[in-house]
């Protein structure tokens, strides 16, 4: 059962949209952003204020890669698996970075929530490739030994905060 | 209107929706997956693309007739194209052909046979899913579905659950239940129309013919079924016979040497639901209401009602459905010593319903702890086991039913239609003559095609508001209107399946336009061979009504309390 914040979060969101079925999208939109992922228990709570079934509302976030029903770590770092990226060699580094944070493709985030791995098919960035986001921020060339310098980097940042 | 050449041959199309449908008419079967008439079109297995003048290749399904279109429907392009889907297909397909509870009766089986399927080259797939069994009427097995979408088409858009859907994409899609929980925690109400579509192994019956014919075999144990209206004019054309043709008579005999000591008529419980029901209306009508009455006979009706429209739950008719009435009575009747000849009593009930399992477990309809009805077999698998025995269906001389419950009325067997429970129900008050009487109320607007129907009845110079809708879509539709006060009726007869019982989730599948029409005039033709027209006047229920159940009707006959 979530706290009762979630719900009321979800309703400052809910009033900010028509309760109509296109708001689907936009309102787990901003779920996520406000939690980092989208609990489980909000998606029927959505779906039934704007009047469509949970099955529908599942049906189209498990659709997108980018909606995630797991919490993810504060860090979300998305490797560029598109082709450029690739062909630049991309995945030596997403290998150092799990290799670095135990992760795998099978385990995104770290169990301190601190960080989450994934790839993405492309940013749209392949003039830098290989590249890497944390968060909303672009990491452009990116190689093995900078993979590992800006774990450290994004360690201490956490620290400090 | 207009011309169309079909592989150089002039063809007319007049209201056709789409070219398919005129190359259908033309009378060439072209395949298809996804495509069922009533449901959206969809378009996704491309098994119906034909090939235009300039080699132009489209699905037909998506495409309307012009005048003028000159179109070719398997040249060898075509025929290469559509081998090499079905190749695909099988390819992400759990191929455990020959142990498949859909095997001999597959859409995607049939397809690679007809089309010349010889081999699959890109390897095997293997299980990656779990089976879910958690509903008492279907089984789902995901490695089995090809994403045609016909069971999320019907369950959203016929009758407006949406208890599956698409879920994930690519090579993970997947058609489950929302977070993929278990189909019985969703808003599921058995309906079994998704299996219907199913072209695949992927939502099948789930099954209980293995203790069925273990109690067959127990000679401590009396086995007795009863057989539904709808039951009759489905069953023969698995055996050859004609479409929609009545095989009770056979039906009867084949159960009797498969060792059911007894079969019984379902008829029978139909005229007794309708005399508690008629009751109930009149009662309510002379009192002023609440209206509307609804009807309770339909398993997934109810539990649509007690899911989406928990407000319309008390105007739900009390009467036990045509099963459970059977069921009681026949419970009543074999505590007698005389009449179980000191053996154990199992209760079976052959349905055109997947609902019904799982009416028989409600906890609301069980008396003293104890179900009515021990099992519920469907159409399909009363067809299976009668194969397996290999008793010789058409071979066989008609029989028929046993008494004391073995006699319906004409208004009982109507009961699997669209229509015919409220037909049935208004019969028991025609004033005046027989003949003139039904045959106007038949004329009345109660019969017809569509589904929904509106129509008054006329009660000793009092008007009845009355309607009679199939498919819980129409349905959810119809209870909106009463609840805004734009449409009022003082009865109405909901069915959970598009036609009613005879389109149900247990009967056979593959049925197309004629084989619907079939069965329906199936039924009706029963009712004119029937001596006894209303189930007011079927006098093996009327004598209960002075012996077993004399001042128990309520204990024996209603529901005790709604549960809500």
């Amino acid at each position: 059962m979530l706290d009762e914040s979630f719900y009321s979060k979800a309703d400052e969101i809910l009033n900010r949209y028509p309760a109509q079925e296109r708001s689907l999208i936009p309102i787990i939109h901003e779920i996520q952003e406000t939690y980092n992922y989208v609990p489980v228990e909000l998606l029927p709570y959505v779906a039934k204020h704007i009047g469509i079934t949970e099955t529908k509302a599942y049906s189209v976030a498990s659709f997108y890669e980018r909606f995630s029903f797991e919490p993810k770590g504060k860090f979300i770092i998305r490797v560029c698996d598109g082709t450029a990226c690739h062909v630049r060699q991309s995945l030596p580094v997403l290998e150092r970075l799990r290799s670095e944070l135990g992760l795998s493709e099978k385990k995104h985030t770290t169990d301190d929530m601190l960080f989450t791995v994934e790839t993405v098919s492309c940013l749209g960035a392949c003039s830098l490739a290989p590249a890497l986001m944390v968060n909303e921020h672009v990491h452009p060339a990116m190689t093995p030994d900078k993979a590992t310098a800006l774990v450290k980097e994004l360690r201490e940042e956490a620290a400090k905060s | 209107m207009g011309v169309m050449k079909i592989d150089g041959f002039p063809v007319e199309f007049t209201d056709e929706p789409n070219i398919l449908s005129v190359i259908r008419k033309a009378g060439i079967d072209l395949p298809t997956l996804c495509y069922h008439s009533e449901l959206s079109i969809y378009g996704a297995c491309r098994l119906c693309t034909v090939e235009d003048d300039k080699g132009r290749m489209f699905a037909s399904c998506s495409e309307q007739p012009r005048d003028g279109l000159s179109i070719r429907t398997s040249t060898p392009r075509l025929v290469r194209y559509r081998r090499m889907l079905i190749e695909l297909m099988l390819a992400s397909h759990h191929r455990d052909c020959t142990t498949c509870v859909k095997n001999g009766d597959c859409e995607l089986q049939n397809l690679a046979h007809r089309l010349g399927v010889n081999s699959v080259p890109w390897g095997y797939r293997e299980r990656k899913y779990e089976r879910d069994f958690s509903s008492p009427s279907i089984v789902r097995d995901p490695d089995k579905c090809i994403l045609c979408g016909d069971c999320v088409r019907v369950c959203e858009g016929i009758q407006g659950i949406n208890a599956i859907d698409f879920a994930h994409r690519g090579t993970d899609a997947m058609v489950i239940p929302a977070f993929n929980k278990k189909i019985a925690d969703t808003d599921c109400v058995n309906c079994g129309q998704c299996r219907v579509v199913c072209p695949t192994g992927a939502i099948s019956i789930n099954t209980n013919i293995r203790p069925v014919w273990e109690a067959l075999a127990d000679p401590n144990i009396k086995v007795f079924a009863q057989v539904a209206p709808a039951v009759r004019v489905a069953a023969g054309q698995a055996f050859g016979g004609p479409r929609g043709e009545n095989v009770m008579g056979k039906i009867v005999a084949a159960l009797h040497r498969l060792g059911f000591d007894e079969v019984y008529d379902t008829t029978f419980g139909a005229d007794m639901t309708i005399l508690e029901e008629s009751k109930e209306f009149l009662e309510i009508f002379e009192k002023g209401g609440p209206f509307p009455l609804l009807t309770s006979c339909c398993p997934a009706w109810v539990s649509f009602c007690e899911k989406r429209w928990p407000e319309f739950v008390p105007n739900i008719s009390t009467s036990y459905s045509p099963l459970q009435m059977l069921g009681s009575v026949a419970r009543e009747y074999y505590k007698d010593p005389k009449n179980n000849e000191g053996k154990k009593i199992l209760s079976v009930a052959i349905m055109p319903c997947t609902a019904k399992k799982a009416e028989i477990l409600r906890e609301d309809l069980k008396r003293d702890g104890k179900q009515n009805v021990d099992y519920v077999l469907t159409t399909e698998e009363m067809i299976t086991m009668i194969k397996r025995a290999g008793i010789e269906f058409d071979a066989l001389e008609s029989e028929a039913a046993d008494m004391p419950f073995g006699i319906g009325s004409g208004g009982g067997v109507i009961f699997g239609n669209s229509g015919g429970v409220m037909e049935a129900a208004l019969r028991t008050l025609c004033e005046g003559p027989d003949r003139p009487a039904i045959e106007k109320l038949r004329q009345s607007g109660v019969r017809g095609p569509g589904p929904l129907r509106e129509f008054t009845f006329n009660y000793k110079g009092n008007e009845i508001k009355a309607a009679v809708v199939s498919g819980l879509g129409e349905a959810d539709a119809l209870l909106q209107r009463i609840k805004n006060g734009e449409s009022f009726y003082h009865f109405v007869e909901i069915m959970a399946c598009r036609r009613g019982c005879i389109m149900g989730g247990g009967q056979p599948a593959h049925a197309g336009f004629r084989t619907k029409e079939a069965r329906k005039h199936g039924l009706y033709e029963s009712d004119v061979n029937t001596q006894i027209k209303k189930s007011n006047e079927n006098p093996t229920a009327l004598a209960l009504y002075d012996t077993l159940i004399k001042g128990r009707e309520h204990e024996l006959l209603h529901k005790h309390k709604h549960a809500s």
